[in-house]
């Protein structure tokens, strides 16, 4: 099988992903571990937004609505000493799944800058619940003291071994996306995306369609939730900040809309640069200190220079949607 | 007399103050070939977009194969066999032409929550579809970016996509729209042989296209029918020529 040059850098960005924890152990540095785990778990959160925006045409504005859920479904029931793993996880896909059925329901039947407003309404109004229940530490947020428990199968006390499962459920998300868009299902949201008039007028009612792929969305960033409340052992409302929303959004659009290896290209794109400006050591103070400033001029540019994103800089796949 | 496919009585749709279309009664029976002309801003399209499920009339009722589907959405009219084409190409632009049709044949074959096979990979969706692109013309231009096919094959690769449904009745919002001579000529001559196997309702300007394909012919005036006979008929009306063709020696 010939391999489009997109397909390749995706599968050699995982390869590189995959050399992570031997490299960074050989270098005794296990900070290294710790952002690239950051970013796949960003990626797998970016990628179920990229259904939907990117595919489906949808502009959700409140996707970390469900990096929330998630997050607050594994650290509830820690906190009640509820520790199985399967049980928080189930819970945390299930719960972002019934809150995307709910907020996906409301707001497909809006379009343009009206989906925008709602599905960031309803993404403020998880965050300010979270900031204002005290019993799991209001705004200041809580510690999770146990990570999610798998007996026998996997300890992500591990450093390496959680990173694995974050690599792995990447990949699984990533397969699962491709087959997706490419199926009857996908060239439906899609279709509705291009042209909402033909399509109705074939006889498809692009509503149920797009609202099953805004709940397959909004469980897999819960899934994405599960994993970064373990991966900072911290439970916070700011994981629903509408500012969240906006980086997973501009992950999306950095890495290219549309195409399935856009949203790790996006998600590591910017965590890495983030971390760059602001830690190495090699630039002058003043970059530094303004790292956020250098960062927003970057940003601007390859958006400029780069209209279909990091992914668009390379041909895709026979039907340029890989 | 045999029950007409389509009966449209009364049909109302006001914007604002101006009435659209102002109690329009249409019949189409099986088989035939309607064409619906009128002056600009007649309420042709806004009479089109009524029984297609677009607009929801005012007032009045439309009859389909003897179901009133009057209350029923665009999609599932469209199901019912209720096939458009728009007065300005509507298509999927970044699609190939050979998924454009096949999304048409897929929404034909009921409901698509289908998630893992590959819909292009799909027979019963693809060959459906090319022989549909090929009976319009267009089957060495099957795996062409629809953006990229010139006007006039885009106005047959939307014919194609309504044929793809296997509609009972087929909408026609000025097919040669736009198109130049030798083009229009030819989309002519292929609705010619859609002529008789298809029912047809044929808004159009052209008025060469519509006496060719037209075995009956309603005239609408501001939103009224005042005329529907054979085209000889029309042509000799002396009401529709003051207030239409009389003003146009050329027809």
């Amino acid at each position: 099988m010939r391999l489009a040059p997109r397909t390749l850098a995706l599968v050699a960005l995982l390869a590189l992903l995959a050399a992570v924890p031997p490299v960074a152990a050989a270098l005794g540095q296990p900070f290294y571990l710790d952002l690239f785990r950051r970013i796949m778990i960003f990626a797998i959160a970016a990628s179920s937004l990229n259904l939907i925006l990117g595919y489906g045409g949808m502009v959700s504005f409140g996707h970390a609505a469900y990096l929330g859920v998630g997050a607050y479904a594994v650290g509830v029931l820690a906190h009640h000493g509820l520790t199985n793993g399967f049980l928080q996880w189930g819970l945390a896909v299930g719960a972002s799944a019934l809150v995307a059925l709910v907020i996906g329901a409301v707001s497909i039947r809006t379009s343009g800058i009206y989906f925008i407003m709602i599905t960031l309404a309803f993404t403020q109004m998880l965050y300010y619940l979270g900031v204002s229940v005290e019993e799991y530490g209001g705004d200041d947020g809580m510690r999770v003291k146990t990570l999610s428990q798998f007996p026998g199968l996997l300890d992500l006390a591990d450093p390496a071994a959680f990173y694995y499962l974050v690599l792995g459920l990447l990949v699984l998300v990533l397969w699962f996306t491709g087959r997706l868009v490419r199926s009857r299902f996908g060239m439906v949201i899609r279709a509705a995306k291009s042209n909402e008039a033909r399509t109705r007028a074939i006889g498809l009612s692009p509503y149920p369609y797009r609202l099953v792929a805004f709940v397959i969305a909004g469980a897999t960033c819960g899934l994405a939730g599960a994993l970064l409340v373990n991966h900072t052992a911290y439970l916070t409302p700011e994981f629903m900040n509408w500012t969240r929303s906006g980086e997973l959004m501009f992950m999306v659009i950095l890495g290219g809309t549309a195409t399935l290896a856009g949203p790790l290209f996006g998600a590591a794109a910017l965590l890495l640069l983030e971390d760059l400006l602001q830690g190495w050591s090699l630039l002058p103070q003043w970059v530094r200190d303004y790292w956020q400033l250098y960062l927003g001029v970057i940003l601007v540019l390859v958006v400029l220079f780069a209209r279909r994103g990091l992914a668009g800089l390379l041909p895709g796949g026979r039907d340029g949607d890989d | 007399m045999t029950e007409p496919l389509l009966a449209a009585r009364g049909l109302r749709k006001s914007f604002g103050a101006v009435a659209a279309t102002d109690g329009v009664d249409l019949e189409v029976f099986e088989g035939e070939t309607h064409a619906i002309i009128g002056p600009n801003g007649a309420g042709k399209t806004t009479l089109i977009s009524q029984l297609s499920g677009r607009l929801r009339p005012d007032l009045g009722r439309i009859v389909f194969t003897g179901e009133d589907v009057t209350a029923l959405p665009e999609p599932a009219r469209a199901r019912r066999g209720l096939a458009r084409s728009f007065q300005v190409t509507s298509i999927y632009r970044e699609f190939t032409a050979l998924d454009n049709v096949a999304l048409a044949v897929q929404a034909h074959a009921g409901h698509s929550f289908r998630f893992w096979r590959d819909a292009r990979a799909e027979r019963e969706l693809r060959e459906p579809a090319l022989a549909v692109l090929e009976e319009v013309g267009l089957g060495d231009r099957a795996d062409v970016i629809a953006a990229n096919l010139a006007h006039g094959e885009q106005r047959q690769l939307e014919i194609a996509m309504a044929l793809a449904t296997r509609p009972r009745l087929l909408l026609l919002d000025e097919p040669v729209a736009g198109m130049g001579v030798e083009e229009s000529q030819r989309m002519v001559k292929f609705l010619a042989t859609l002529k008789g196997r298809m029912t047809m309702i044929l808004v159009e300007h052209d008025m060469d296209a519509v006496f060719t394909l037209a075995d009956r012919i309603s005239v609408l005036v501001y939103g009224r029918v005042i005329a529907t006979g054979r085209p000889e008929d029309i042509r000799a009306n002396p009401e529709v020529r003051a207030a239409y063709l009389g003003e146009d020696e050329a027809c």
